[in-house]
């Protein structure tokens, strides 16, 4: 059930993303940003939390669920350091998932070469 | 009086084209059209380092093709025209390094193939040059990574999207008797559709391409049956089908002997979305095709209309819509004499 519920409300959030570019004519540049906005105000308002308890990866692998780790980062942050953890906490956990792609690409880049 | 009409110009002097050379990579090679490129690369990368020198190599080899089939010397060049589609135009800049003849640099887009045609006969018919070296090329990654998204990126395209063809093309043109003679050309004015996706360049140069056709048939007061094939540069299946439509609502009808180098070079199994483009899909489809057709008899007068969509990625950032332009040249067989 944890797969299905995964596909079912991944596939929901990239077919959105694909309505998006293919009748809103949004460029791929702006379909993300707008995601990962999304997930930033969806996790400050509690109902990303609720999406990932059902759909695990299937809502935190999307981009928005980058947008959902930032928010919670600051929002963790928020009652020790105030306003400061805007700053200070926006990449406790996302900072986790940007290192992970930068040294991902670097040894991908250290391996391959673009073929077209 | 040279110029006929508005924007055509009729050659008094007997112009040839004296030798063609084409290089290609391995989309073009494996193509309905492979038998008629001089060279075939297996390899994006042209056994280069990078996507721009690969493109690099491709023209240089189109010109060393060229001046061997014709048997034609760098100190025989009065002139090199090239062009292409990088910033500052660095393909055309870097080979005309190794031609020690002057240079001047093109750039009409996807036009510059009968750009270069036009400008050089120009030059030859007003006694500016004896013999003109005219070349350009494109390649699939340069160009993506110029106009939209670098291929790296994985970006989704649109059916609409065309796909640039990788290859160069090179003519020598002269007085000296060739098979093949150019008779006049057609300057086009840019036209701007208003439409502003680099992801369907086909309708935005459609209307440049019937502006020109239509302004060349008023200035000679031919008609479309006048010509054996009528043939643009690479409006794709999206706008091969708009310029007939613009064309038979001025009253021509253009069906029977049209074609589109874009819809030429590729099988629509080999995933090209909407068909090829680039400045290199007219040249080698011209010179390396058609030009053999002639040859073999099949066709006696064409009409090339190479189409050219002005945009620049920053242009399209700031929301602004696709200029366009088309420059024809007329070319004909020439009879063996016997």
């Amino acid at each position: 059930m944890d797969y299905v519920m995964a596909f079912m409300v991944g596939g929901a959030l990239c077919a959105i993303a694909q309505l998006f570019m293919d009748i809103g004519k949004f460029s791929q540049m702006h379909v993300m940003s707008l995601f990962v906005a999304a997930g930033v105000v969806l996790g400050i308002g509690g109902i990303y939390d609720r999406l990932i308890a059902i759909a695990g990866a299937g809502a935190a692998f999307p981009i928005s669920g980058f947008g959902y780790f930032l928010a919670k980062g600051v929002l963790a942050q928020s009652g020790a350091a105030g306003w400061l953890a805007v700053s200070s906490g926006m990449f406790q956990f996302a900072g986790a998932i940007l290192s992970f792609a930068i040294v991902l690409s670097f040894f991908t880049a250290l391996l391959c070469k673009p073929k077209g | 009086m040279k110029l006929a009409g508005k924007q055509t110009w009729v050659f008094e002097h007997d112009i040839y084209i004296q030798a063609t050379g084409t290089a290609v990579g391995p989309l073009e090679a494996d193509g309905p059209l492979r038998e008629s490129f001089d060279i075939a690369h297996d390899d994006l990368y042209c056994g280069e380092k990078t996507w721009e020198l690969a493109e690099r190599r491709l023209m240089q080899e189109a010109i060393g093709v060229c001046l061997q089939k014709g048997n034609i010397s760098f100190s025989d060049i009065d002139i090199f025209l090239a062009g292409d589609l990088l910033n500052q135009n660095v393909t055309a800049n870097y080979v005309a390094r190794t031609v020690p003849a002057p240079f001047l640099c093109m750039f009409g887009a996807c036009a510059t193939s009968m750009q270069t045609i036009a400008v050089g006969a120009a030059l030859i018919d007003g006694g500016f040059a004896r013999t003109v070296l005219a070349a350009t090329s494109s390649h699939n990654a340069t160009a993506e990574r110029q106009f939209r998204y670098p291929t790296e990126l994985g970006v989704q395209k649109p059916k609409t999207a065309t796909f640039t063809v990788t290859g160069a093309g090179a003519a020598v043109m002269g007085r000296k008797r060739g098979r093949w003679r150019i008779t006049a050309a057609t300057i086009g004015k840019v036209i701007d559709a208003g439409t502003a996706n680099p992801f369907d360049m086909g309708s935005a140069m459609a209307p440049a391409a019937a502006s020109t056709i239509e302004q060349h048939f008023i200035d000679l007061g031919t008609s479309p049956a006048d010509y054996d094939l009528i043939v643009t540069g690479d409006l794709s299946r999206v706008g091969s089908v708009i310029v007939r439509q613009l064309l038979a609502e001025s009253g021509y009808n253009v069906t029977d002997n049209y074609n589109d180098c874009g819809l030429m070079i590729y099988r629509p199994d080999q995933n090209v979305f909407a068909g090829g483009s680039g400045c290199a899909c007219c040249a080698v489809v011209t010179y390396g095709h058609l030009l053999k057709e002639m040859e073999r008899g099949a066709l006696q007068k064409i009409f090339v209309v190479a189409t050219g969509a002005l945009l620049s990625p920053t242009m399209m950032q700031q929301k602004q819509s696709i200029p366009a332009v088309a420059h024809g040249v007329v070319m004909e067989a020439v009879k063996e004499e016997r």
